[in-house]
């Protein structure tokens, strides 16, 4: 007979409190996302895949087309070309095709990037049913922006 | 009602009770799985519809067009009868409902006795459903439910009898008539009557959880553990039936506590209009305690989880019953001293 009573009562009460956490959670707010109808805006650390950095004034590309990304990245997806324009010293971009098929996203080419010419976009709403839609070239997509 | 013709009268219940009992068991499914997203903080059934309302009656499309699969090996007639027997029983027992004073399929006097005899047919159903599927799993599941479906009719038959006792009568609406007045009359705050009478609430309302197979007591249907129990061979509508016996019970065992214990149509108040407009009262009374019961079923279903077996048969045989029969020796006690 010991702890019969207190068995009950102790009982009794949590089964009480469990019900008053469900009453609580049920009048609280929904939280979640309603997925394809609203997108959240990605956290600043998020890695989507690379997209090329604009100047503030003219919108051109920071990229000075030397090359260190095509190196460092260790699947090869990126292929970056350019050429140097009559009476220039600079080398201008013409060209970065950046292969988000084979990409691993391990930000490699971001790190060695010297003059800060690409960074992580916050796109991660990618699905799609062919593999060439996933071939992004990066200079038509910053004049995109641009426009 | 009761100028009515006798035929008239008739159809008029038959058509009124299987729709109730359909609409509410489409419905309920709704509820359910939106108290459920809202205990989770999700949003539940949405697309079909406004507010998904629209949701109960695609899945009953679904399940119509599914093809009823029968097994080879099992038991053709009672694989086929098991989900009627689980739902004939729940819809008979509307017949003695009382909604309001005078809207009420039959007035008759043994009418608590009535439910509590077809209650008992639908643990039948379960059993003959789990026998018939010749699927071990579906044995073991419906012997579990026939065990505690016994289990649990008894400390609920107690409390039944001590009620029976208090009121003199079987007759449902005349179990109503005499909680008349203030909500303190109702029989759940009766104390002066019987001091154990809101302990005796809690173990009704738990009993009839027990008897309708809704957790934390769904040990028949066990989902995670016997993939759907008893009910595991089961395709299309002829699950779709069994779930529509399990809504209807509810629906019974939700009006009978409310019919017990609290008052039935009787407003908190003893005050009601005439005529016309004091059935529709009676009548909404009847379903703001119904449904906040029923809703409450739905709520505990989300709050606990499925307890072991043994647990269940300790939690009635050791403390259930025990307390019921104190309250019905009690009661008994009461009435022949004062």
């Amino acid at each position: 007979m010991s702890g019969y009573f207190e068995d009950i009562y102790t009982g009794t009460k949590s089964l009480g409190i469990g019900l008053g956490i469900t009453i609580k959670a049920f009048f609280q707010p929904v939280v979640t996302l309603q997925y394809p109808y609203e997108t959240i805006k990605m956290s600043a650390r998020f890695r989507g895949h690379i997209e090329l950095v604009g100047s503030e004034e003219t919108g051109e590309p920071l990229c000075i087309v030397c090359g260190m990304c095509q190196k460092a990245c260790p699947s090869g997806c990126i292929t970056v070309a350019g050429e140097k324009p009559e009476g220039s010293k600079k080398k201008v971009l013409t060209h970065y095709i950046l292969d988000f098929t084979k990409c691993s996203l391990c930000g490699q080419c971001v790190e060695s990037c010297k003059p800060g010419a690409i960074t992580f976009s916050k796109d991660y709403n990618l699905a799609g049913p062919r593999k060439e839609d996933y071939v992004f070239d990066l200079l038509k997509r910053l004049t995109e922006r641009n426009s | 009602m009761n100028e009515l013709p006798e035929v008239v009268r008739l159809l008029i219940f038959l058509v009124g009770i299987i729709g109730f009992a359909a609409l509410n068991a489409a419905y309920l499914v709704w509820v359910e799985r939106k108290g459920a997203a809202h205990i989770q903080r999700r949003i539940g059934p949405k697309e079909v519809g406004p507010f998904g309302l629209i949701q109960p009656l695609a899945d009953g499309v679904k399940l119509m067009t599914k093809q009823l699969l029968v097994p080879a090996g099992v038991d053709p007639i009672l694989f086929k009868v098991a989900p009627i027997l689980l739902l004939v029983p729940a819809i008979m027992s509307f017949l003695v409902i009382p909604f309001s004073e005078d809207l009420v399929g039959r007035d008759i006097n043994i009418g608590l006795l009535m439910i509590f005899a077809f209650a008992s047919v639908n643990v039948f159903g379960v059993l003959i459903g789990g026998w018939g599927s010749n699927n071990k799993y579906a044995v073991i599941s419906a012997a579990r439910a026939v065990s505690q479906n016994v289990a649990y009719e008894i400390p609920m038959l107690l409390i039944v009898i001590s009620i029976v006792m208090v009121s003199n009568t079987m007759n449902l609406n005349e179990i109503i008539r005499q909680q008349a007045g203030w909500f303190f009359n109702w029989n759940v705050c009766r104390i002066w009557v019987n001091p154990l009478m809101p302990i005796a609430f809690v173990v009704f309302f738990i009993c009839s959880l027990a008897e309708t197979n809704r957790a934390p007591f769904d040990l028949a249907e066990a989902e995670s553990e016997l993939i759907a129990g008893a009910y595991t061979e089961y395709s299309g509508m002829g699950f779709g039936v069994f779930f529509m016996g399990e809504y209807a019970n509810i629906v019974i065992g939700c009006a009978l506590t409310t019919i017990l214990f609290l008052g039935g149509w009787q407003s908190p108040i003893p005050w009601s209009p005439a005529g016309l407009l004091g059935t529709l009262w009676g009548v909404s009374w009847f379903l703001v305690k119904m449904y906040f019961l029923i809703w409450t079923v739905v709520w505990i279903r989300w709050t606990y989880p499925r307890i072991q077996f043994y647990y269940l048969l300790n939690l009635s045989w050791k403390i259930l019953i025990p307390f019921a029969l104190i309250n019905l020796i009690l009661t008994a006690a009461m009435i022949k001293v004062f």
